[in-house]
């Protein structure tokens, strides 16, 4: 299907491309990914790669994922995720992925976790508008009409207050401006889910393809 | 650590001969201009009002009367489309941005020249 990779975000930045314009770009450090196991049709029904990436602390190393590691003769990872896609496996268990996989000007989805913003109101959490603040109104930052009063319930789904943020969100069709294979970086052309320093999944765009 | 590699990545974009100006100078700035395939250098002379930002992104503002016409642009420091800058005349100014000269002409938007 598509290649993959897991990388780790550190922040943002912006180069000059090869027009000389000043673009805004996500820096993503693709610390050395490991295959951990590779799934097969045969086996598991699908055809899929396994790949891990940053040390496990000694301490959260259990036994099953010591012993999971040990069969690619590596320690304990901390984020693993697997790449469904029959392209990668050529790839062996143990093997590294490297970022060269990737080349300038494709175009990738990017996934990772959102940051948290808690408990919020509708407002933020679903765009909705506020009342007006003076004039005796009295309705200021509330949900809203809870629906018909004749259901005699509120029904599913109805934008309310509560937590946002915090969860797996994918950006599509974003453009690789820079593929560095020293640094072990990636940059891609605008924004990235998720904090600095959160892991993301970098895979290739399902809806568009390089020029 | 990330920061520092952020500034690793954008060094070999940075320019290192950028002469020193600030807010208050009369630069030159030699723009190159893509006319189809031909290039060519179009000079840009008036006075830096703003000088922002830092590393890559910092910018600076040029301001000139042309025509009678107040004309601003804004470039990035290092961008590659500036052949070069030349500074023609550093001027004496108590402020970092000089957006209020906007407002004035002629005799009263004069700086003074730094000694």
């Amino acid at each position: 299907m598509t290649k993959g990779i897991l990388g780790r975000k550190i922040g943002m930045t912006s180069i000059f491309d090869d027009d000389g314009f000043l673009i805004p770009v996500t820096v993503v450090q693709v610390i050395p990914n490991i295959v951990l196991q590779k799934k097969t049709e045969k086996n598991d029904g699908y055809d899929a790669v396994q790949l891990g990436v940053e040390d496990l602390r000694p301490v959260l190393a259990n036994k099953p994922k010591t012993g999971h590691a040990a069969k690619a003769e590596t320690a304990p990872k901390r984020f693993v995720k697997e790449i469904r896609s029959p392209e990668m496996m050529n790839y062996e268990v143990g093997q590294e992925v490297k970022v060269d996989i990737f080349s300038t000007g494709e175009f990738v989805d990017v996934t990772g976790t959102s940051k948290g913003k808690g408990f919020t109101g509708p407002i933020k959490r679903h765009n909705q508008h506020r009342g007006p603040m003076t004039h005796g109104s009295g309705y200021h930052r509330g949900p809203g009409s809870m629906g018909s009063i004749d259901a005699a319930k509120v029904f599913k789904g109805k934008k309310l207050a509560g937590h946002k943020g915090s969860e797996t969100v994918t950006i599509q069709n974003l453009q690789v401006a820079k593929v560095d294979v020293e640094k072990n970086v990636i940059l891609i052309k605008g924004n990235v889910p998720g904090a600095k320093k959160s892991f993301v999944v970098i895979r290739e765009a399902v809806k568009k393809a390089a020029k | 650590m990330s920061q520092q590699l952020l500034n690793e990545i954008t060094k070999e974009y940075l320019k290192t001969d950028v002469p020193r100006f600030r807010p208050g100078d009369n630069v030159k700035v030699y723009t190159r201009i893509k006319e189809g395939e031909r290039e060519r250098i179009q000079i840009f002379e008036g006075l830096v009002i703003s000088r922002r930002g830092s590393g890559v992104s910092e910018m600076f503002t040029v301001r000139k009367i042309s025509y009678g016409v107040g004309v601003e642009r804004t470039f990035p420091i290092h961008s590659p489309f500036i052949e070069k800058i030349d500074v023609v005349r550093r001027g004496k100014v108590r402020r970092a941005k000089l957006f209020y000269i906007r407002h004035l002409s002629a005799k009263a938007a004069r700086i003074k020249e730094l000694r």
